[in-house]
């Protein structure tokens, strides 16, 4: 009896083998390894974690399985450390062998990222890092980005702070390549628009103590502010500046990332500053509420703007790997499928760019009863330029 | 700089370095006292601001949360000391290092356990919510309260140090612990309650921070740095060079930031390099 099941154990394993053994019909069985390069721990993990699950979500509306292959994620903690990316980046390609690599949430950790992937020819999709060089000047036609651009989340500010009559900006940044770039971008817009910039301060990245800086903003008078903070300094500089007595004196604008995540943290200090994104919780379509819906059941957490950003990815994907039938090694044929992708997501109307990054919609918010509130589209179907990238052109 | 402005950011820098002193008081007390590099210091100050999060978000008083959070700190100091800390004593500041950067993962993890990873706001008490203010500039209130607390703390800690039996051992424990064991003294249990002291300065500091700073994963690292510069610019083990070493950094960083923004992130690291140049045992280190 024993002997008997066991052979026919042995006969079945030796079956599948052979079925594995031939490689056309290995491509469509064989798991698809999608590498998660995020933060889990540090400053940023709140973000990665929301990435890591709107994509398990979005991955499991796909009952698991996108282009006939069922799904496995490879998740590495990147520490949002630039220093370890390469690392981490072998760790997942070499070692791990990832069909699709997607991450990370810092812009440091990105270029990192790109000096390997743009040798390695690996599918890459930049879930959140806003660095301008991902979709300029290291552009590359197998990465994408699903999320932004640096300029995207702060040159449309600049039109619509002239519009409200504030002509004399004071500008202050976390001195890295977002905070620089987001400046870059807003001050462009700025003074061709007949603004002058009173003053830029840059704080060291991460600092968070701000406070000599708020005392010469408020000798300064400026018309208004405009800043780039995120996460915890984001929290922790708008309780400030409503501390120092600013909030009622000097209006605060900022790119979205200055109220996403950390509204409840900053409390009453938030009411009535204004960013632009290219997202809102409140973002009024049915994309928008199903999602948030799904993912609040899912996590029991709030959805934000990263996690639309890796929901998305898993979309985008699902459509694209469906035209090729799972065969990541059709690369040529994937590429195009993303390219022509129009997908509905909780953001609005997305689709890429010629160099690959998403073409959408950046909406005017302002904090009102704890909630963010949009009052408009302060650009639409707004392109980064994309400086430095040939691609398409 | 107007003159007014100046004075201003003179208050910001003390204000600073008085709330960098209640953290690093602890750590320069473990290490005189003990001799132990004590990694996890800045894990003490992370767990205070999150239970000041997690107790006056429930009961609304920061009050509260400090009357209960420090008392339940400084019994987590005193396990840690008795079930790790206490093996150590004997043994290199390398092994000591290994043991807490051990605990400072352990109490990360335990964190996003217990807390998970957002970022928290803090409500500062209502009766100091508001601002003073000064010329065209104000203060919030709180501020000025924590900066005063601080000081408060510090002198309090001056009296127990010289006027007090318990303080008397410490300072003896500091110089010769075998001579004070041979003295009779419990040095076990002298150890421990300076731990436990040390855990609940830092907690306390992480708490009275909680509304300043937002309440993050990872904040206990970055005080961590800061206070060890402020030891070492103090002199290891001297609570009194603690004292103005956290002055000197939170002085520094502050006209850092506004005269040289380009080099701010630097400069209380460059006056550590200047107070080592002229004082290799820093300000009041035992000289050698």
């Amino acid at each position: 009896m024993s002997a008997h099941s066991l052979s026919r154990r042995t006969l079945l394993g030796a079956a599948a083998a052979s079925l594995i053994a031939r490689p056309g019909f290995s491509a469509a069985k064989a798991k698809l390894r999608i590498g998660l390069l995020l933060p889990y721990s540090g400053t940023y993990a709140a973000l990665g974690n929301n990435i890591t699950d709107a994509m398990k979500l979005a991955a499991r509306e796909h009952k698991g399985v996108l282009g006939g292959r069922e799904v496995e994620w490879i998740a590495v903690d990147d520490e949002s450390d630039p220093a370890k990316a390469p690392a981490n980046v072998n760790k997942l390609i070499a070692g791990e062998k990832v069909d699709i690599l997607t991450g990370p949430v810092h812009s440091g950790v990105a270029m990192a990222m790109m000096q390997i992937v743009r040798q390695e020819k690996v599918l890459t999709i930049v879930t959140n890092a806003g660095a301008q060089a991902v979709t300029g000047t290291l552009c590359a036609p197998h990465v994408f980005r699903t999320s932004f651009s640096n300029w995207q989340t702060s040159y449309p500010c600049a039109d619509v702070m002239l519009k409200a009559g504030h002509k004399k900006a004071l500008l202050m940044f976390w001195n890295y390549s977002f905070g620089q770039e987001s400046m870059a971008a807003f001050k462009e817009g700025y003074l061709k628009g007949g603004g002058s910039i009173v003053k830029e301060i840059a704080v060291p990245f991460p600092s968070t103590e701000f406070q000599a800086n708020l005392s010469e903003i408020a000798a300064l008078k400026p018309d208004a502010v405009f800043v780039f903070f995120a996460g915890a300094g984001a929290a922790k500089f708008v309780k400030d500046y409503e501390g120092a007595g600013l909030r009622e004196k000097v209006p605060l604008y900022g790119s979205g990332f200055l109220t996403e995540g950390v509204l409840a943290a900053q409390g009453a200090a938030a009411e009535g500053v204004k960013t632009v994104l290219h997202y809102a919780d409140g973002l009024d379509n049915a994309a928008n509420k199903k999602f948030r819906d799904a993912f609040q059941k899912a996590t029991g957490r709030s959805a934000d703007v990263y996690a639309v950003a890796g929901y998305d990815t898993v979309n985008l994907l699902a459509h694209a790997l469906d035209k090729v039938k799972g065969d990541t090694s059709a690369q040529k044929e994937l590429i195009s499928a993303l390219e022509s992708a129009r997908i509905e997501s909780p953001r609005g109307p997305f689709r890429f760019s010629k160099a690959h990054n998403p073409v959408q919609n950046v909406y005017l918010r302002e904090v009102k009863g704890g909630k963010e509130v949009v009052l408009g589209v302060a650009m639409k179907d707004a392109e980064d330029p994309a400086a430095g990238c040939a691609m398409g052109k | 700089m107007t003159l007014s402005l100046f004075a201003l950011q003179l208050l910001n820098g003390v204000e600073y370095g008085l709330l960098l002193f209640l953290v690093a008081s602890g750590l320069t007390l473990i290490f005189g006292v003990l001799g132990v590099l004590n990694f996890a210091h800045g894990s003490f100050y992370m767990l205070g601001a999150y239970l000041a999060y997690f107790i006056a978000g429930r009961t609304g008083s920061l009050l509260v949360a400090v009357l209960v959070g420090v008392p339940l700190m400084a019994v987590l100091g005193l396990l840690v000391e008795r079930l790790a800390i206490a093996r150590l004593y004997a043994r290199d500041h390398l092994s000591q290092v290994l043991l807490t950067y051990g605990l400072v993962l352990l109490f990360n993890e335990l964190q996003r356990a217990l807390f998970g990873n957002d970022v928290h706001g803090v409500a500062a008490p209502q009766a100091l919510a508001f601002r003073i203010p000064l010329g065209e500039q104000a203060w919030p209130a709180y501020r000025v309260f924590t900066a005063l607390f601080c000081l408060a703390v510090a002198a309090a800690m001056r009296q127990v140090i010289l006027r007090t039996r318990f303080g008397m051992r410490v300072r003896a424990g500091a110089s010769n612990p075998e001579m004070v064991e041979a003295l009779g003294i419990d040095v076990r249990r002298l150890f421990s309650s300076v731990f436990a002291a040390g855990a609940a300065l830092a907690a306390l500091a992480g708490m009275l921070a909680a509304p300043l700073t937002t309440v993050y994963p990872g904040m206990g690292e970055s005080v961590l740095v800061l206070s060890f510069v402020v030891v070492v610019i103090g002199g290891i083990g001297s609570i009194k060079g603690a004292f103005l070493g956290a002055l000197l950094v939170g002085l520094s960083d502050t006209f850092g930031k506004v005269l040289l923004p380009g080099f701010a992130s630097a400069m209380v690291y460059a006056v550590m390099a200047a107070v080592l140049v002229f004082r290799p045992r820093g300000l009041l280190g035992q000289q050698a």
